[in-house]
């Protein structure tokens, strides 16, 4: 168990330093928060502007300090503030409507795209110098590609030469969100192709990855062992290599999360999604700031409590960390 | 001696460089080559044209040249990735080295502050600091980015120097009284060339694509022309809905080759540092291809060779 207490210290200290930059940014940026949003939106009553100062910590008395305290305790209690823009909105209520939609898309798709990318690396090295193989650079031209590239590109083709799918929206107007067929079929419909575009820019590496730690797996003798053995080659290609190939993966699964999140944050906003990354794209036009960091925040603990479960699924795969008692 | 050096450089490192060649001479000559004034609209006009004669690669909907914009543009988005790249590795690299070399207390809390940096989703957050800083340049933007972007390379440098420490020419080089600076300079820094060059391309990825999201996002002046503000304009101007793709296709496809170079070059310095990964040096053998890293045949897998 030392492992996971290891690791649950160290997320206690990411989420710890995303809370406090959170608080930190305004303070020590130049320019005056405050004033930006006077200037833009005149109509604030006296109330709303002195949430905002208390929470941009200007035109206050208390200490830095005593400011850090009331926020954390805000934060405790859920309160993140009202947004601007959508006035007199709680961030908590935008942010709740929105993230479910981001997480199925993008939680759906990063799993497919996982799956499929180890996968396919598992095949392409196993054939060394197949077509799969061969193929390699064009994979990394997709992933060189930006995201919200390949999203103009597929909206393009699919949805506005041939029409096979829709564009723009998560479901069709004239229904209202809710559990019956109809939405949830024009939710699926409308998330083919968006999930679609994160599924193949993120697949390649995951899949190059795996090719490479495969590569080497293939080399060692306990595999040659096997094959001498006379066992299938699907079993020590699954088993035997594979298996001890995939842990990287598992492990650069944490980290490569927060570069999904940000490809997914900008598709979103190519294909108008009314997930989280169009309501931050409106935050920022609409200079947001509550909204902004209330959603930075969100996004933040929501990437570290994906990379918590990541390792734990490394913890079960890898019998090493169960074994030693200190890394 | 130079010429051998160059053919045995793999092949794929080879496209990377000549890529990123043509984008640093483009980023150099681009303003001066552009046909017209990027910013400069066709009075009168209210949609895109396709590439012609004229515009070779089409016009915005207010008529600016696309062509030209890509050409200016080609240097913003080049100087952002190269700076970031250096200002990030040079962290890694100090951050990196200081950590594996010194060990012990040091040691544990960059490696933690490293790895707080590397899980926390570094587009969101440059949103926010950014979105603090409108209308700001190059160098604002690199330093914002290398500041999320050095833990990468800075975990791998660690890495290699904590390993590099303790091999004996290092324990020869301290008993015979070289001083600790001279020791990282001299003796463990040339080892780690391969390393720190190649988590520089990676830097320069990052930068590119995230520099370029960010400006998507409108976090960025977008009165200055680079890859990812053209991209912002075509998709304020709904080019996609226009059909216009010559607008926003080739900011799109350069960053993708800019970025691809950089890709290549990675894997061809991965090859250079790791024989296996080498594509050279295959036989086939019956219907499979087995190379030198492969283990020996084996007979049942090629019952035609049995009969």
């Amino acid at each position: 168990m030392w492992f996971i207490t290891r690791r649950l210290a160290f997320y206690a200290v990411a989420a710890w330093v995303a809370i406090t930059v959170n608080f930190a940014i305004p303070r020590v940026m130049p320019g005056n928060a405050v004033d930006t949003l006077i200037a833009k939106y005149p109509t604030l009553d006296a109330n709303s502007l002195k949430a905002l100062e208390a929470e941009f910590g200007t035109h206050t008395h208390g200490s830095l300090i005593s400011q850090y305290f009331t926020y954390l305790g805000n934060l405790a209690h859920g309160n993140l503030g009202l947004s601007v823009n959508l006035y007199p909105a709680k961030v908590t209520t935008v942010i709740a409507q929105t993230l479910p939609w981001t997480l199925i898309l993008v939680g759906t798709a990063t799993t497919i795209s996982f799956v499929l990318g180890t996968l396919l690396g598992i095949l392409s090295a196993w054939r060394r110098g197949g077509w799969l193989d061969r193929a390699m650079p064009a994979f990394t031209f997709l992933q060189a590609t930006p995201y919200f590239f390949l999203a103009l590109v597929a909206i393009q083709l699919f949805a506005v030469s041939w029409g096979l799918f829709p564009f723009g929206q998560g479901y069709s107007l004239g229904l209202s969100p809710g559990w019956d067929w109809p939405f949830i079929s024009s939710a699926i419909y409308h998330s083919i192709l968006p999930a679609l575009t994160i599924v193949i820019t993120s697949m390649a590496a995951w899949m190059l990855q795996m090719r490479n730690v495969m590569i080497t797996t293939i080399a060692e003798d306990y595999v040659l062992v096997a094959q001498a053995k006379g066992l299938s080659p699907r079993r020590v290609m699954f088993t035997y290599a594979a298996r001890n190939a995939i842990l990287p993966n598992i492990a650069g699964f944490a980290l490569s999360l927060g570069f999904v999140v940000a490809g997914a944050l900008v598709m979103e906003i190519v294909f108008s999604y009314p997930g989280i990354g169009l309501t931050l794209y409106n935050a920022v036009t609409s200079d947001d700031f509550p909204l902004l960091q209330g959603i930075f925040l969100v996004i933040s603990l929501a990437v570290l409590l994906a990379c918590l479960l990541a390792d734990i699924v490394y913890f079960f795969a890898d019998p090493r960390t169960r074994t030693r008692t200190s890394y | 001696m130079w010429k051998r050096r160059l053919q045995q450089f793999p092949a794929k490192a080879k496209v990377g460089a000549a890529l990123l060649g043509i984008f640093i001479l483009v980023a150099i000559i681009g303003p001066t080559i552009a046909p017209f004034d990027p910013t400069a609209t066709t009075p009168g006009q209210a949609i895109p044209l396709g590439p012609n004669a004229t515009h070779l690669l089409g016009t915005t909907a207010t008529g600016q040249d696309v062509l030209s914009q890509l050409l200016v543009g080609t240097r913003s988005t080049v100087v952002l990735g190269l700076l970031t790249g250096l200002i990030a590795t040079l962290l890694a690299v100090v951050i990196g080295m200081s950590a594996g070399f010194l060990g012990g207390f040091p040691d544990e809390g960059l490696s933690l502050l490293a790895n707080v940096f590397l899980v926390l989703p570094a587009l969101p957050l440059l949103v926010v600091v950014l979105g603090y800083l409108p209308h700001s340049g190059e160098l604002p933007t690199a330093i914002v980015l290398s500041a999320l972007g050095w833990p990468w390379g800075a975990r791998v440098i660690r890495a290699q120097t904590l390993s590099l420490r303790n091999r004996d020419y290092v324990a020869a080089a301290r008993e015979s009284g070289e001083r600790t600076w001279r020791i990282i300079l001299f003796e463990i820094l040339p080892n780690e060339i391969g390393l720190i060059a190649a988590s520089f391309v990676g830097t320069v990825l990052y930068a590119i694509l995230t520099s370029v999201a960010l400006a998507f996002l409108g976090v960025a002046d977008l009165s200055k022309w680079s890859y990812g503000t053209m991209l912002y304009w075509a998709q304020n101007g709904n080019a996609v809905q226009l059909g216009a793709w010559w607008w926003y296709a080739p900011p799109g496809i350069c960053v993708a080759l800019f970025g691809m170079s950089m890709v290549l070059l990675n894997f061809g310095l991965d090859e250079l540092g790791n024989p296996r990964l080498r594509a050279a040096g295959s036989v086939k053998v019956g219907r499979r291809t087995w190379r030198p890293s492969d283990p020996t045949p084996v007979l049942r897998d090629h019952p035609q060779e049995t009969a």
